[in-house]
Formats: C-alpha cells, sequence, structure tokens
C-alpha cells in the first residue's frame, strides 16, 4: 500500500470538505477518485502532497505521516515518490517545453547537460511531443500542455502519479491521448497512479479501483464493475450521469408558484 | 454588517496580513543564501526589476532636476540668491526627491508587475507545481526578484539623483544663464557626503526594501482569481507608495534631528 489515508477530516473556513475519510492507494494501480464538483478532489491530492494540512487524522505515503516530516524531509519524499499533474498543467511560463522537462532534472540532479538533453528527449518521445520541444507554454493546446507536464511529472521517475482532472475541457482526440497515456504510463513504468476527475467513462476505463466521494464521505468504492453495479442510487446517478435523482436538478429554492406570485411561505 | 463589525473585520483582517506578511518574509530572508549560490536566476531578475525600471527613472530624474532649477531661479532671483540654485536643486534632490520619487516610480512601474507576475504564477499554479516538484518557490521565484528589487533601488536612486543634478545644471547655466564654475562650487561647498548623500542612500535602501517585500508579498497573497489578482496590483502600488511617503517622514525627523 502506497498511500494510506485514515479518519482524515479537513475543512476550508466553516466548510467541511472532508469528514473522517478512509482510504487506499496500492501500488502500480490506477485508483480513481470521482465526485460532483466542488467535493474537493483537488484538496485531497494537496492533502496527499503536503501541501495543505488535515485538520484530523493522518495520511500515510510510503509508511511515511506526511504532515509529520520537516519541510526538508517532505521535499525529499516529493522527489523520491510524487509526480503530480495539475488541471492547469502549471507549465513555467518563462521556459520552453524543452526547458519545462528539463526543470526537475537541472534542479535535483547534477547530470551533465548531455545526459539530460537525451533524458529530456526519451521522456518527450513517450507523450509523443519530441517535435514540440521547442514551443513555448503560450503555443500549445491544453491537451498537448497536459502532455508535456506529464512528461515533466515522469522526469525524475517518481513512484506515484496524482493526476487533477486530467480529461476536463479536452476535445474527443486529446481525451482519448490521455487516457492511453494514463493507462501505458502507469503499465510500462510500473507507477501507482490517482486519477481525480468526473468523466465517469473516460476514468473508469483505465481504474482498477475506484472511490467515489461526495458531501465529505466516500459514499462508495470498489471495482469499476461493483460500482456500476452499486444499489445506491445516488451513485446510479452519478454513473449514468442523470439529470434527476437523489441529486435534485433544481437548486434548493421555493414553490415556483410562490416565487411568481410573491407569496410568502 | 454594522459599522462595528466592519472596523473589527477590517482590523483583523489587517493584523492577520501583516502577521502573514511578516512570516513570509522570514521565509524570503532564509532563502537568500541560497539565491546567491544561483547567481543566474539573480542576475535574469536584475535585468527585470532594475534595467526595465531605468527608463523611466532617467526621464522623470531629468525633468524633476529641470522643473526645480527653474522654481529655484523664480524664488531666488528675487533675493540676488540665484547663484544658490544648485543647492537647492541638490539638496532636495539628495535629501528627499530621489529616494521619494525613486520609490514610488518603482512600485509603480517594478512593483506592481512583481505582483502581477506571482499572481498570475500562482492562478495558474505554477507555484504549487513547483512545490510539488520539490523545488522551493520562495528560493527559485520569490528569493531572486525580492533580492533583485532590494539591490536596483538604491541604484536607481543614485542614477536618479545624477540626471535631476544634471538637468538643473544644465538649466541653470544653459537657459538661465548662471556660471557654471558657480554651480559646481556652490554644492561643493555646502552639500555634506555622510549628511545628505549617505542619508539618502540610507531612505532609498529602506524604501527598495518595503516596497519589494510589498509587491512580493500581495502577488504570493493574493486570491487567485482575475479580481483577485487586480486588487492584489492596486494594493501593491497604494500601499507601496503610501509606505515611502509615511516612512520618508519618519526618516526625515530622525536623520536630521527635528
Amino acid at each position: 500500500m502506497l498511500v494510506k489515508i485514515r479518519g482524515m477530516s479537513f475543512s476550508r473556513g466553516h466548510r467541511p470538505i472532508f469528514d473522517n475519510v478512509d482510504m487506499d492507494i496500492h501500488r502500480g494501480k490506477v485508483t480513481a477518485i470521482m465526485g460532483p464538483s466542488g467535493t474537493g478532489k483537488t484538496t485531497l491530492l494537496k492533502l496527499i502532497g503536503g501541501q495543505l494540512k488535515p485538520d484530523a487524522g493522518t495520511i500515510y505515503v510510503d509508511g511515511h505521516d506526511v504532515h509529520r516530516l520537516s519541510v526538508k524531509e517532505l521535499y525529499k519524499l516529493r522527489r523520491r515518490l510524487m509526480g503530480m499533474l495539475f488541471q492547469s498543467g502549471a507549465l513555467l511560463t518563462d521556459l520552453n517545453v524543452f526547458d519545462n522537462v528539463a526543470f526537475p532534472l537541472r534542479e535535483h540532479t547534477k547530470l551533465p547537460e548531455s545526459v539530460i538533453r537525451h533524458l529530456v528527449l526519451l521522456k518527450l518521445q513517450a507523450v509523443g511531443l519530441r517535435g514540440a520541444r521547442d514551443l513555448m507554454p503560450g503555443e500549445l493546446s491544453g491537451g498537448m500542455a497536459r502532455r508535456v507536464a506529464l512528461a515533466r511529472a515522469i522526469a525524475l521517475d517518481p513512484q506515484m502519479i496524482m493526476y487533477d482532472e486530467p480529461f476536463t475541457g479536452q476535445d474527443p482526440i486529446s481525451m482519448g491521448v490521455l487516457v492511453k497515456l494514463i493507462h501505458d504510463m502507469n503499465d510500462a513504468l510500473g507507477l501507482t497512479s490517482i486519477v481525480v476527475s468526473h468523466d465517469v467513462h473516460e476514468t473508469a476505463s483505465i481504474s482498477d479501483y475506484i472511490y467515489v466521494i461526495s458531501a465529505g464521505k466516500v459514499v462508495e468504492h470498489g471495482s469499476p464493475d461493483k460500482l456500476k453495479l452499486s444499489g445506491s442510487a445516488w451513485v446510479k446517478q452519478f454513473m449514468n450521469g442523470l439529470a434527476d435523482g437523489p441529486v435534485p436538478f433544481h437548486y434548493q429554492a421555493e414553490p415556483l408558484l410562490n416565487d411568481l406570485m410573491g407569496f410568502k411561505s | 454588517m454594522s459599522i462595528f463589525q466592519k472596523l473589527g473585520q477590517f482590523t483583523l483582517d489587517a493584523f492577520a496580513r501583516t502577521g502573514r506578511g511578516t512570516q513570509f518574509l522570514s521565509q524570503v530572508l532564509l532563502g537568500l543564501p541560497s539565491v546567491l549560490m544561483r547567481p543566474t536566476l539573480l542576475i535574469r531578475q536584475l535585468f527585470m526589476v532594475g534595467v526595465q525600471t531605468l527608463l523611466i527613472i532617467l526621464v522623470a530624474g531629468l525633468f524633476v532636476g529641470m522643473v526645480l532649477a527653474l522654481q529655484a531661479y523664480i524664488v531666488l532671483v528675487d533675493f540676488g540668491a540665484e547663484e544658490s540654485i544648485s543647492l537647492m536643486v541638490s539638496l532636495s534632490i539628495l535629501r528627499e526627491l530621489g529616494p521619494v520619487f525613486t520609490g514610488l516610480l518603482f512600485a509603480g512601474r517594478a512593483g506592481s508587475a512583481l505582483t502581477a507576475e506571482i499572481g498570475l504564477m500562482k492562478s495558474t499554479e505554477q507555484l504549487s507545481g513547483m512545490e510539488m516538484m520539490a523545488v522551493n518557490p520562495m528560493k527559485y521565484v520569490i528569493g531572486p526578484r525580492f533580492l533583485a528589487g532590494v539591490i536596483s533601488v538604491p541604484l536607481l536612486t543614485l542614477i536618479f539623483m545624477a540626471i535631476a543634478i544634471l538637468g538643473g545644471y544644465f538649466v541653470a547655466t544653459e537657459l538661465l544663464g548662471l556660471y557654471e564654475g558657480v554651480f559646481w562650487s556652490q554644492m561643493q561647498a555646502k552639500v555634506d557626503f555622510y549628511e545628505d548623500l549617505v542619508n539618502g542612500i540610507i531612505k532609498s535602501l529602506v524604501f527598495g526594501f518595503v516596497v519589494v517585500w510589498i509587491s512580493v508579498f500581495e502577488g504570493y497573497d493574493c486570491v487567485p482569481t482575475s479580481e483577485g489578482l487586480g486588487q492584489a496590483t492596486t494594493r501593491s502600488v497604494v500601499h507601496g507608495s503610501l509606505a515611502v511617503l509615511g516612512l520618508d517622514f519618519v526618516l526625515t525627523a530622525i536623520m536630521f534631528n527635528v
């Protein structure tokens, strides 16, 4: 088990985001974390990465309690273990594609420039963008930016990659490319992947295990097949993308007639 | 909210911000040794922050000096004391206008750009991204910019002073017909190196430190939305300028024993 979350609670201001959550992320598997927008899926990744601190509970990564490490140890853990793919790609806008992928290598290793060049070209080849090495981030499409970010995330050969909404806002082709990449990377490099997403079908097609979270709780977890057969009406609505169900179509409001006629209830 | 609640909220926010700012500053200062180990980053920022502010400093300095000489002439000629133009120009430039003007211009030109750049890096997750790549943004992004600003402001101030005095010299001799030997000898006789020039440089060091601190902090602390970024940039310029003016009063009071 690479990541173990126990009894974790977290709140922003007075709004609880997570309430006593338990989760396990197994090595070598693709684990998906799904849930409606605004349920704190990205927050969860930041908690695992140690960028945020939970109010209660513990998060173990590779046996280390992330929030008890000193800053130095935390950075070492991130360098050794974690890669993260942000929704926007988070490429450094003043560096071109090549330098972006080379960035972690130059920061953390003393490799000679010729070796770095080889490594960067290989990583770019893996995401199919070796030819785009001289472009600036502003010249890339959203899907390409995410692929470059993926090449950068695997530059230091981490054991685990966290994907934050990798499919959001992608056209069908780049979506397909990303789905394939995440799956292939995981198998070829023996990675552990955590995919946060609400694109149910794409995510379910590549994940080994799924956690569905809503309103701060894990509502359901299991293999994709098990989830599709879930008895919970809410999970059914979510997995099938139905407009109405336990989550009502209408935001909570007075009855329409009252509103229109100016009645006070 | 009642007015008292608003006042209370405002006060609490102000204190919280001051606390975050101080914490931020201590982290930046702790990261400075490793900034010095990476001179390329620093040199790049010295160019962005310092060299790119040079033009506005030169133009503003020239005109301030020229206008000052004109005004000095108008007042002094009535007393037949127009030989003292150089004294009035140089003393007001060295003691007050040089550091204050440079501080204000720097806050407007470079400070706002620093806030906007760092704020945008925050809202596009570049800072988080660096943290997750185990690169400390305090050392890679904030530190070089902070140090570059702190180094630039005193140098820009010196340049401002020099060009302003030259502007005054040009107006006094060419336009108003003052004998140039009089211009320089008056200055030489009455302007004190420590009392006037060094004090001016100390002021510029303080202004530079505070203005750069405010601008990098506002960028780092901004709410990562377009609205938040706009507010942070405005705050950076307004607070930076007010800090320069307020501190100038305090420093003048201390330095000249009034």
